[in-house]
């Protein structure tokens, strides 16, 4: 019964998305059409339909309802709850199913709580919201119905891919869904801004909180993803530069260009075509992205749940959401009207540098990921990996990042290098010291590219606290904070990313139980291999303790699991983590002479990449709290403005007219 | 900068824009040309080997009966085969991926070595019973080796 309620909430959802769009384009020609009132309850009712329709799938989850044909292909009885949860979304039609109940969610938010641009603007951008939502419901209930039920049940569910049967999972696809998703808002602001020709500040300081929020989610969810990736999948690598990571990066990429510019607009009322742009912009790579992972038509290590005959219908979709919003940006741009003038020295200057850097960027990321779909035409089979992303990358980012250092510190509009020089010359010495240092100290050949990630992470990491600098720390914008925080997260994970990459050691060994080896300061010692069982599978456990100097003797316990549902190994790496690094330890087969394989890493520093995740995330946080806060206060001002204006106009006109008149 | 009229300085972002986004365009396919790691099946490595050392990656079926642990018990020697003639040995010192048998697909990453044995990193084989790195599915010999079956497993 559920699973029937579930699937008709998501039918009433798609005809109240098709209600909003009708009624969203009527309210363009006539503010007082009937249906012009009934956009926003339509958002909010549509949300909560949706969200309905994801809890009653959640429920045959829970209750493993093996009637249901999803719950029969990806579940099963004896796996723990909370896994049982998660393979909601651990599949195509479930993950779709989360994908227009995070984008209904955010339409409702925005309907319930923005009230600060023009209703027309407004009913625009739910219009649109509703236009994109009617293509992905089409898509859920026409190709890949959630709720389909079985003709006669099943006994037991083929349970869930044991590498997604873990906690990282349970909370990465949420989050990273809604950042994907949540950038749909900054699209509907785009196309509604365009429609209305609302072009402005005000609508800037509206969309970026959206944004913000969004970009929090994207950055929490590619930090969990790539640790998943790193401590799951038991290659002791964190980011592959594979098909789905870049899916993921992409938009994040295109939304860091698009909450910069939009700031720009915000506080100096220029780039307003570009940021419009860069709303369309950022919101098709997460259709991009989506369409790549669920078509599966790019070979992908996290790529579980594919279909290759809906990747025609997504990419119809995209053809038809890109190209519309290109054609009409295409239209507009021309007629959004010019922004204020400013120097190349300024803030404004080092923020349009920094978004051109990032859309490189973004453009070779791109390229790199589509480029095998384009030989393939031509039958030649190639895959792109680090040896070019990484240079490539590379050659735009450290421009980018030396540029970030000293923009926060430059004034609006125009301002002088010589201003600046202090702080620049202290950055500049920290970063040549750093890479000297490290040259000099380190005995083994460190990459080009880790130095200078090294040297331009300490060099960061100070400047990124420079615009702090003369401030009354307790007075200083909460916005400021999060600025603050957020690069110094870039410079603490660069600075992860560069050391994980230079002074990574890695040892293969086979060894009897009783046997020692050495790695990275660390005694290592095999213990014993014994078998042990779990809920759901069974393992070899190896046992073995790691010892640094005179220190404490710990214990790792590395296993090879063996599922039964569906039949499946996985090795389960275990990792022992130290302020100054991570040892990481695997277990292979055994050969016949009793020997067991170990793969053991020492990464130093490794953890930094995900703490400076965090702490950019948090940054966008308090950013977003900051400009709430500061937004509401401008208004109550504004609004004891007006009063008193309206006071003193009517105290006025009350001189002017004889006493006794009322006012 | 500050003389110059709105329309002119929009002008300028544009064009400096379009220049890096080119830049950057040209740069990509420059390098995309040269880093791409080209995929080969046994036959077409037999044929026309690539240069020894470049990245490649070696796609096609473990040869049954050819996996073979060597002395120090962490390189593994086997043979990748498409199931006719051409048969590619390979080396790969590591943990094997999971669900690495003889009879099932694999893609090998890595080079040619001068000896004409092709030295892997990194293998990737099939994740589980429904996902299989699409190379494999294409390869129609693949067909007639699946892994485990579609099992409904009960629990004791």
């Amino acid at each position: 019964m559920s699973a029937e309620l579930g699937h008709a909430a998501l039918w009433m959802a798609a005809a109240l998305a098709i209600l909003q769009l009708l009624g969203g384009a009527l309210a363009q020609r006539d503010a007082q059409a009937p249906l012009a009132a009934l956009v926003r309850p339509a958002a909010m009712l549509q949300g909560f339909l949706a969200v309905f329709s994801f809890a009653m799938l959640l429920w045959v989850f829970a209750i493993t309802d093996l009637s249901v044909k999803l719950v029969a292909t990806n579940s099963h009885s004896m796996k723990p709850m909370i896994f049982k949860l998660s393979g909601a979304w651990g599949n195509h039609e479930g993950s779709m199913l989360l994908w227009v109940t995070v984008m209904a969610l955010a339409g409702a938010l925005i309907a319930w709580l923005e009230k600060r641009l023009p209703e027309k603007t407004m009913q625009a951008t739910l219009a649109s919201q509703g236009f994109v939502a009617i293509g992905f419901y089409a898509f859920l209930l026409l190709s890949s119905n959630p709720f389909e039920r079985l003709a006669s049940p099943v006994a037991e569910g083929n349970g869930l891919n044991p590498l997604l049967q873990d906690i990282g999972l349970a909370f990465h696809p949420p989050t990273l869904y809604m950042g994907y998703v949540g950038l749909s808002v900054a699209f509907s602001f785009a196309v509604g801004a365009m429609l209305t020709r609302q072009v402005n500040p005000e609508f800037a300081r509206v969309m970026r909180p959206w944004v913000l929020g969004a970009w929090v989610f994207l950055t929490l969810g590619i930090t969990a993803g790539s640790y998943w990736a790193y401590y799951e999948l038991g290659w002791g690598g964190w980011w592959f530069w594979d098909p789905v990571e870049n899916a993921s990066l992409m938009p994040w990429l295109a939304a860091t260009a698009l909450l910069h510019s939009a700031s720009v607009l915000a506080a100096r009322d220029a780039l307003r075509a570009w940021t419009i742009m860069l709303g369309v912009v950022a919101f098709s790579m997460s259709m991009l992205g989506t369409f790549l992972v669920r078509s599966g038509i790019l070979t992908s290590v996290h790529a579980f749940a594919v279909d290759p005959e809906r990747g025609s219908f997504i990419l119809a979709l995209l053809a038809i959401y890109i190209g519309g919003a290109l054609l009409l940006f295409a239209l507009r741009a021309g007629s959004v009207s010019e922004g204020q003038r400013f120097a190349a020295v300024s803030r404004e200057g080092a923020l349009v540098f920094n978004n051109v850097m990032l859309c490189s960027i973004l453009g070779i990321v791109l390229l790199g990921t589509l480029y095998p779909l384009l030989t393939e035409a031509f039958d030649v089979r190639v895959s792109v990996g680090p040896p070019y992303f990484n240079p490539v990358g590379a050659i735009f980012t450290i421009p980018m990042l030396l540029v970030m250092a000293v923009g926060p510190l430059l004034r609006w509009r125009e301002d002088n290098i010589e201003r600046v020089r202090a702080p620049i010359a202290i950055v500049v010495a920290l970063i040549v010291t750093t890479a000297l240092l490290v040259v000099l100290a380190s005995t083994t050949d460190v990459g080009v590219l880790p130095l200078l990630g090294l040297a331009i992470a300490v060099g960061l990491s100070v400047a990124s606290f420079l615009p702090l600098r003369g401030r009354n720390l307790l007075r200083t914008p909460l916005s400021i904070w999060g600025m603050v925080l957020a690069h110094f997260g870039i410079a603490v994970s660069l600075f992860g990313m560069a050391s994980e990459s230079a002074f990574t050691e890695e040892k293969l060994v086979a060894i009897s139980p009783g046997e020692t080896s050495q790695i990275g300061g660390f005694a290592i010692s095999l213990e014993s291999v014994d078998p042990i069982a779990g809920p759901n599978w069974t393992a070899m456990e190896a046992r073995i303790t790691a010892r640094r100097g005179e220190g404490a003797v710990e214990v790792l316990r590395p296993q090879s699991r063996h599922f039964f549902a569906p039949v499946q190994q996985t090795t389960e790496s275990a990792l022992l983590t130290r302020w100054d690094g991570q040892l990481y330890a695997v277990v292979g087969a055994p050969s016949p002479d009793g020997r067991w394989q170990l793969r053991l890493w020492w990464k130093p520093f490794v953890t930094l990449i995900w703490y400076g995740g965090l702490l950019i995330s948090l940054g966008g946080a308090l950013a977003i709290v900051g400009r709430l806060v500061s937004d509401i206060r401008r208004r109550r001002t504004q609004a004891r403005d007006d009063d008193e204006r309206e006071e003193l106009e009517s105290l006025r006109q009350s001189g002017a007219i004889p006493a006794g008149s009322t006012t | 900068m500050s003389s110059i009229k709105p329309k002119h300085q929009r002008l300028v972002l544009v064009s400096l824009a379009l220049v890096a986004i080119i830049a950057a365009g040209l740069l990509a396919a420059w390098a995309l040309r040269t880093q791409a790691d080209y995929f080969y099946l046994p036959n077409e490595m037999m044929d026309e080997p690539p240069e020894v050392g470049r990245a490649v990656r070696l796609g096609g079926m473990v040869a049954e009966g050819s996996i073979e642990r060597l002395p120090d018990g962490v390189t593994v020697a086997f043979v990748v085969t498409d199931q006719a003639d051409a048969r590619v040995p390979v080396r790969y010192a590591g943990i094997l991926p999971d669900l690495f048998v003889e009879n099932s697909g694999v893609v090998a990453e890595g080079s040619l070595g001068a000896d004409g044995v092709f030295v892997a990193d990194n293998l990737l084989a099939k994740h589980d019973e429904n996902y299989v790195p699409r190379e494999l599915k294409e390869m129609a010999e693949h067909q007639g080796a699946s892994g485990p079956q579609q099992t409904v497993v009960g629990y004791e």
